[in-house]
């Protein structure tokens, strides 16, 4: 048996490598699907509660968009006023008893992160709608774009981009958050690791691997959203086509890039 | 000559502010109306209902006859078919400038894309931003950005452009090149309603000349009538401000 921490860190390794990855990927697995769907859910969630109905609106789809919005503000109150935990169990073993459903474990999963997600996301969508300047609104509609036609090119658009540090604040959370799941017994990397830790009864050992492995996903993953907001702003520079002297000059001008980092 | 816009018997409320209080007035196809008066008379509530920005209270809009909000015209047709540059140019922000000119075309008038890009180049062109297709609106100008906001709108084939102070927002040294766009504009007998404080402008180019005071049209007339012979204080008080 190995004697010095880093003698018990490599044994570790070699000994339960597999489970580690295995577990690795499993926290992924739930934290991309789960932030990914927890997005659309939000979309959806955010366009909803944005509606605005003309004045000419009939008393059938006034009380529509009423009865929508006040399951939405339950929906976000409810998931977003009680831990992950809670409601993987609740979900889980709810599911279950009363509705006969063994739902498979990484599934379950998965549905807790999107349902969790999705009700931050919501608000964080809709913050980021409401950010979008009215002009923009008020030009698309003056050259004929439909509500939906201007949420989709002009609207959300902008709308995501602004947003997008709060949608990978979202997804750091979710892969450290996806270790409450072990509650449900679902494979990823907390879980892994303490059936790793037992056996050898070495908890701290196995937990410092785990740790470096949780940081060095949330390093990746910022460093990943980083990058898909510079590709998402475009090149700072741009050139102009044709000078005054030379009709077919090309003119690099750099940007100010105003108020992007 | 034919009436492109009729207007009759326009209100609109904000609160129980009453900010147009019985508007009439027409514009014929060519012609080029400049609407002014001082701030809160009124004149951009005018055109934003014109474009239906603003739903109003009573009265009503004809476009070639028909009642805008009832005689079952499309609105994304007729918005189309009326163009309008803003004050702050809202151009959209996460589009170059060329495709600032496409999307409407290819949204709203289904054109094909190779067809919307060849119109954007074209009235980019004419604007004289041909160079800049490929700037974001945050790369430009104030004065360049509402030359583009004008081809954007341009691109459409609109019948009639509505500005609302186009060039309030701009530098002084900015002005002259949005004017002189829109002065061709008006040559090449574009339909335009023009809400301004450029009296040279409306004294060179427009054919008619509305003041607007406190919701109402207070005078109306030609140029020369309007603003070399105003008939009531107000008017004249208003002109002697602007000098």
């Amino acid at each position: 048996m190995p004697t010095t921490f880093f003698g018990w860190v490599s044994f570790l390794l070699k000994e339960y490598g597999g489970l580690f990855l295995s577990g690795t990927a499993m926290t992924l697995l739930v934290a991309t699907t789960g932030t990914a769907f927890g997005f659309a859910l939000g979309l959806l969630a955010a366009i909803v509660r944005c509606i605005e109905l003309p004045h000419g609106a009939g008393a059938f789809k006034r009380a529509l968009v009423k009865a929508a919005n006040a399951l939405l503000g339950v929906y976000v109150q409810v998931f977003r006023g009680t831990p992950m935990i809670v409601q993987a169990m609740v979900i889980y073993y709810g599911s279950m008893q009363y509705l006969g459903l063994d739902l498979d474990h990484t599934a379950a999963a998965i549905l807790v992160v999107s349902v969790n997600t999705g009700a931050y996301m919501a608000e964080i969508i809709r913050g980021g709608i409401i950010s979008v300047d009215k002009g923009q609104f008020e030009a698309a509609h003056a050259i004929g774009m439909t509500h939906w036609q201007t949420m989709t090119t002009v609207v959300l658009p902008q709308a995501i981009r602004n947003i997008l540090p709060s949608v990978g604040n979202e997804f750091i959370v979710n892969i450290k958050d996806s270790s409450v799941l072990n509650v449900i017994s679902v494979s990823e990397l907390f879980f892994q690791a303490k059936s790793a830790a037992g056996t050898y009864f070495r908890y701290f050992e196995v937990f410092f691997i785990v740790a470096v492995i949780y940081l060095v996903l949330t390093l990746v993953a910022s460093r990943l959203l980083r990058w898909v907001e510079k590709k998402m702003d475009g090149p700072e520079n741009y050139v102009i086509y044709g000078s005054q002297t030379d009709s077919r000059a090309e003119i690099v001008v750099h940007g100010e890039g105003e108020g992007d980092a | 000559m034919s009436k492109v816009i009729e207007v009759e018997g326009l209100r609109k409320s904000f609160g129980s502010h009453e900010v147009l209080r019985g508007i009439d007035f027409s514009a014929a196809k060519g012609e080029v109306t400049c609407i002014i008066g001082s701030s809160g008379s009124g004149k951009s509530t005018l055109l934003r209902c014109i474009n239906l920005l603003e739903t109003p209270d009573a009265g009503c809009i004809r476009y070639h006859g028909k009642d805008i909000l009832k005689d079952g015209v499309h609105l994304g047709q007729y918005h189309a078919k009326v163009g309008m540059v803003f004050q702050q140019f809202n151009l959209f922000n996460n589009m170059d400038a060329l495709h600032n000119c496409m999307a409407g075309q290819m949204k709203v008038l289904r054109r094909s894309r190779e067809e919307s890009e060849a119109n954007a180049r074209k009235y980019l062109e004419k604007v004289g931003m041909g160079a800049y297709l490929a700037a974001k609106p945050r790369q430009l100008s104030g004065g360049q950005k509402q030359r583009v906001a004008i081809a954007r709108t341009l691109a459409m084939d609109p019948e009639v452009i509505l500005f609302d102070e186009p060039t309030s927002a701009l530098d002084p040294e900015m002005v002259g090149e949005v004017l002189s766009v829109m002065q061709a504009l008006a040559q090449e007998g574009m339909t335009m309603l023009v809400v301004t404080h450029e009296m040279g402008f409306a004294r060179a180019a427009s054919d008619q000349v509305v003041f607007m005071n406190d919701g109402v049209i207070a005078e109306r007339g030609t140029p020369d009538e309007v603003l070399g012979a105003p008939k009531s204080e107000r008017l004249r008080a208003f002109l002697s401000s602007m000098l």
